[in-house]
């Protein structure tokens, strides 16, 4: 009897372990319904999206390579004027160059932050950062109507909407994003990295360039997808400051029109159902696929980066 | 070049990198407060917003933006959580973990103009919410969670191994570990996470436009009982936060003062989130000192 | 181990599924017990229209208490398929329903609430406050580029159109292009912003609602008619629309009440006037979808 009652008491699961399934089971459940989320919504606008080409009979390549945007109406040969190339080459053109110009500051930024003074500087910055994050976009646009497209307008020309000031905007708006994850991914290089660096009589600068941003390469990297990510998907503050003229981008200060800013401006008067509609999901597909690339050639440079450090 | 010289040159170069930005934050923060801080009174809080006339306060729109924010997070926050210690404790480096990495962050990118009308085709239309504030929190959540997840993540990878092999070596399950250790560790980077995410609910209107609405209807804020239509509490009534209400004044508002309204809105804004911020991190950083045996 | 795992996903999975159903049921029962304590109607459209018909809603719920109206923006396109679909009682619209593709006109109601003139505006720089109808075709069609062919500065016009697809632009199409097609130009999707661009942005032309223009911009007469309301309600000036509120059929019963209460004499003197429309009983004329104006007399 005895005997028995100890066998089955080391048979059973301990406390230890059921409250460990308890726990994992909770994070399965997180995940999984983050999943399905994320399913549900990448369902909905992929089969929206390719309404356009499965119900409209658009071809795939004229949508990608058009350069006239006109959903609805006919061209000269009959066909539907649904050229998405203009807004695909402005929205890249706005993400890169805003997460180019960015990128130095952000990483200028995180550096002070953790490497120089990590004491007073970084509940100031943090601050500040984070105070950046929540102002409406709305703002954003207002301020850069305001401020930014004039100045543009002084310095370079033109009407001063363009992809300039969509960039200019954009820089700021991403800036609080990129910065608080490079400094999390700085904050990750162990400390005896840097002792050891110093110990061997590496100068400060040395030692960041050689030993901590090389070491936190893919967290940056990351922090700068996301960034790209947030610059991809704003619409209202890239839509008052870019021109929303449906124009290849001849110059940087020539207004054209993103992905995003087409889709806001028109999706309202568009009704569910009808070509018009189809295509504006269609450019959502395409905002969907191309930051799905982005993602994965970040990925593929943090894999590098990981094998080429730190192994 | 000499070492030496590299690094001035280098430490030169952030700090002057660090004093634009700063500038450039200074100057923005400077123009919002400077255009809108004249235009705040106690009766600009706490009136309502009128539809023609001038004088319009923002009491609802306020109240409703940190309605919405307390629910967003009650939603958001159980589920980044799990999802962030998943990833960062259980997940094996597999390609599934890969897959659910990328479909995470792909949807930090998409345009909130279309998770909007996502929020809106399902929970406003099929499950019939209405316009509603559930329907917007839901909505929002879809934005906090990569955000949320991915910064919870990172703060809980950043505690050393040390302290799981310290919680491992007492006998503790792995999930009282993470639990009792590595999560108190990391509160500084989730609190961070967590203000980054307050930040954007605030901010954003372009989804809440197709599913928390944009009308604030008159609710009474002494009827405590959530189930009532007019009750401030009632989650499934139509709300217009502060960035919706900033939004539609600048872009059809017919009020006479709308300009001096939506700069007096974005400086309410900041105010507040600067007072959230510091709340959070005060609050924060008592909670992590006494979880944590730090001084 | 492997099994535990399986298991645990298999959990995960149904837990979710369920969650999800709750979530449906839960809204399904608030929606419908709300229904059933009151009236709800719930109007969503038009973003020009929205705030003359929320004023109108809060006015009008506080004088009938168990009614409860939602009024949403969304736009016109949004307005017309959501209650073609009947997920909503009234569709508000900047334009007939017959003129927006994919809507089947014959199945919504027209009411007709109230008239908003429109008016080209510049900045005030360029120096010309009058132009003919068919310059101003030029213009927007771009055959006109710069103000010093019309007596102004020397200086390039810049045009600013409105969203395609807006009720707006389709008013303005419809009387001044005469079919044309507008050059490709900026586009911007809401008078406020429309005002702002055009009043800083030097050489620029485009088209608000009567409510928006300020001191900071110049409305063009056109032929040296004056944008103003009698103007309109004559047809004199041409380019003006109605708003519209449909319903799919006949409304109910809470509906067509507040339809009545927008429509009657004291909230068409009142609050549509003050709101920058023009009362649709002041209207001497009418204009049907294609654009062909009648006399009311007649």
């Amino acid at each position: 009897m005895d005997k028995d009652n100890i066998q089955v008491r080391l048979m059973k699961s301990s406390k230890a372990t059921r409250e460990d399934y308890f726990g994992k089971t909770i994070c399965y459940v997180c995940i999984g319904l983050i999943t399905v989320l994320v399913g549900c919504i990448l369902y909905f606008i992929t089969s929206r999206g390719i309404a356009t080409f499965t119900q409209n009979h658009v071809k795939l390549g004229q949508f990608l390579s058009g350069t006239n945007w006109n959903p609805g109406m006919l061209d000269s040969h009959g066909n539907p004027e649904v050229g998405a190339l203009p807004m695909i080459v402005t929205s890249f053109g706005v993400t890169i160059l805003a997460a180019l110009v960015a990128t130095p500051f952000a990483i200028g930024m995180a550096v002070f932050m953790t490497e120089i003074s990590p004491k007073r500087g970084t509940k100031l910055l943090q601050s500040v950062t984070e105070l950046l994050v929540g102002i409406p976009s709305v703002v954003y646009g207002f301020v850069g109507l305001s401020v930014i497209v004039p100045t543009v307008r002084h310095i370079f020309g033109g009407t001063g909407f363009g992809i300039l000031s969509g960039t200019l905007v954009l820089f700021v708006m991403i800036l609080p994003t990129v910065t608080s994850l490079s400094v999390d991914s700085l904050r990750a290089v162990p400390v005896h990295y840097r002792q050891a660096s110093l110990a061997l009589g590496a100068t400060r600068w040395q030692t960041i360039r050689k030993v901590v941003l090389k070491t936190a390469t893919p967290g940056i990297l990351t922090a700068i997808i996301f960034g790209m990510a947030r610059a991809f998907g704003e619409a209202l503050a890239v839509q008052m400051v870019i021109g929303n003229a449906v124009l290849m981008p001849t110059s940087l200060v020539s207004p054209s029109s993103t992905l995003t800013s087409q889709l806001t401006t028109q999706i309202g008067n568009t009704v569910m159902g009808t070509m018009q509609n189809n295509a504006l999901w269609s450019l959502a597909l395409i905002l969907l696929l191309m930051s799905l690339v982005f993602n994965l050639v970040v990925r593929v440079i943090g894999n590098w980066g990981k094998h080429k450090y730190e192994s | 070049m000499n070492p030496k010289r590299s690094n001035q040159i280098a430490t030169g170069t952030i700090f002057g990198l660090v004093v634009i930005v700063v500038l450039i934050l200074i100057g923005l923060i400077g123009y919002i407060l400077f255009n809108g801080v004249p235009n705040i009174s106690w009766h600009f809080i706490t009136a309502e917003a009128q539809a023609f006339s001038a004088g319009g306060g923002i009491r609802d729109q306020l109240f409703n933006s940190l309605y919405l924010l307390i629910l967003t997070l009650l939603i958001s926050f159980p589920i980044a959580l799990g999802a962030g210690i998943y990833l960062s404790e259980y997940a094996s480096d597999n390609w599934i973990t890969n897959v659910i990495r990328t479909m995470i962050e792909v949807l930090s990118s998409l345009p909130s103009v279309v998770v909007g009308l996502f929020g809106y085709l399902l929970f406003v239309i099929k499950f019939g919410f209405g316009f509603s504030i559930l329907a917007g929190a839901i909505a929002l959540t879809f934005f906090n969670l990569p955000l949320l997840t991915r910064q919870i993540e990172e703060s809980l990878r950043t505690v050393p191994n040390l302290q799981r092999e310290a919680g491992m070596s007492l006998g503790l399950s792995s999930w009282k570990t993470v639990t009792g250790i590595i999560l108190p560790a990391a509160l500084p980077g989730i609190i961070t996470g967590i203000i980054l995410c307050a930040g954007r609910v605030f901010g954003e209107a372009a989804a809440l436009i197709y599913t928390a609405g944009q009308s604030a209807p008159v609710v009474d804020y002494l009827n405590f009982n959530p189930l009532s239509p007019t009750s401030f509490l009632n989650p499934m009534r139509p709300a217009e936060t502060l960035a919706v209400h900033i939004w539609k004044l600048n872009t059809e508002g017919v009020t006479p003062d709308a300009h001096q309204i939506s700069s007096g809105a974005s400086a309410v804004l900041i105010i507040v989130i600067l007072i959230f911020n510091l709340g959070a991190r005060a609050l924060g950083s008592y909670t992590y000192r006494k979880m944590t045996a730090t001084k | 181990m492997n099994k535990k795992r399986f298991f645990a996903t298999v959990a995960a999975l149904g837990v979710v599924t369920i969650g999800l159903a709750a979530c449906g049921n839960g809204g399904g029962s608030a929606s419908s017990s709300s229904s059933s304590a009151s009236a709800k109607i719930t109007a969503v459209g038009s973003t020009a229209l929205q705030p003359l018909v929320e004023k109108a809603a809060s006015n009008y719920q506080s004088q009938n208490k168990g009614v409860n109206i939602s009024v949403q923006g969304g736009g016109s396109g949004t307005g017309l398929s959501q209650v073609q679909e009947g997920s909503v009682q009234i569709g508000n619209s900047d334009i007939f329903a017959s003129q927006q593709s994919g809507i089947k006109a014959s199945k919504l109601v027209d009411h007709k609430v109230a008239v908003v003139g429109m008016t080209p505006v510049v900045n005030k720089d360029v120096g010309v406050k009058n132009v003919s109808m068919d310059q101003l075709k030029q213009i927007f069609t771009g055959k006109i580029t710069n103000w010093k062919q019309l007596g102004g500065k020397n200086e390039k016009i810049t045009v600013v159109n409105r969203a395609k697809g807006s009720g707006t632009r389709a008013t303005f199409e419809a009387a001044v292009l005469n079919g044309e097609t507008a050059v490709k130009s900026q586009e911007q999707d809401s008078n406020g912003t429309v005002q702002k661009i055009v009043s800083t942005t030097p050489g620029a032309i485009s088209y608000l609602a009567f409510s928006y223009v300020n001191d900071s911009l110049q409305a063009l007469s056109i032929d040296n008619v004056k944008p103003t309301d009698a103007n309109v309600e004559t047809n004199d000036w041409k380019i003006w629309s109605y708003e519209h509120m449909y319903t799919k059929g006949q409304p109910n019963k809470a509906t067509k009440e507040f339809l009545a209460y927008i429509d009657a004499k004291k909230q068409q003197n009142g609050l549509v006037k003050k709101m920058g429309y023009i009362s649709i009983h002041d209207m001497k004329v009418s204009k049907d979808a294609n654009n062909n104006v009648t006399d009311n007399k007649n």
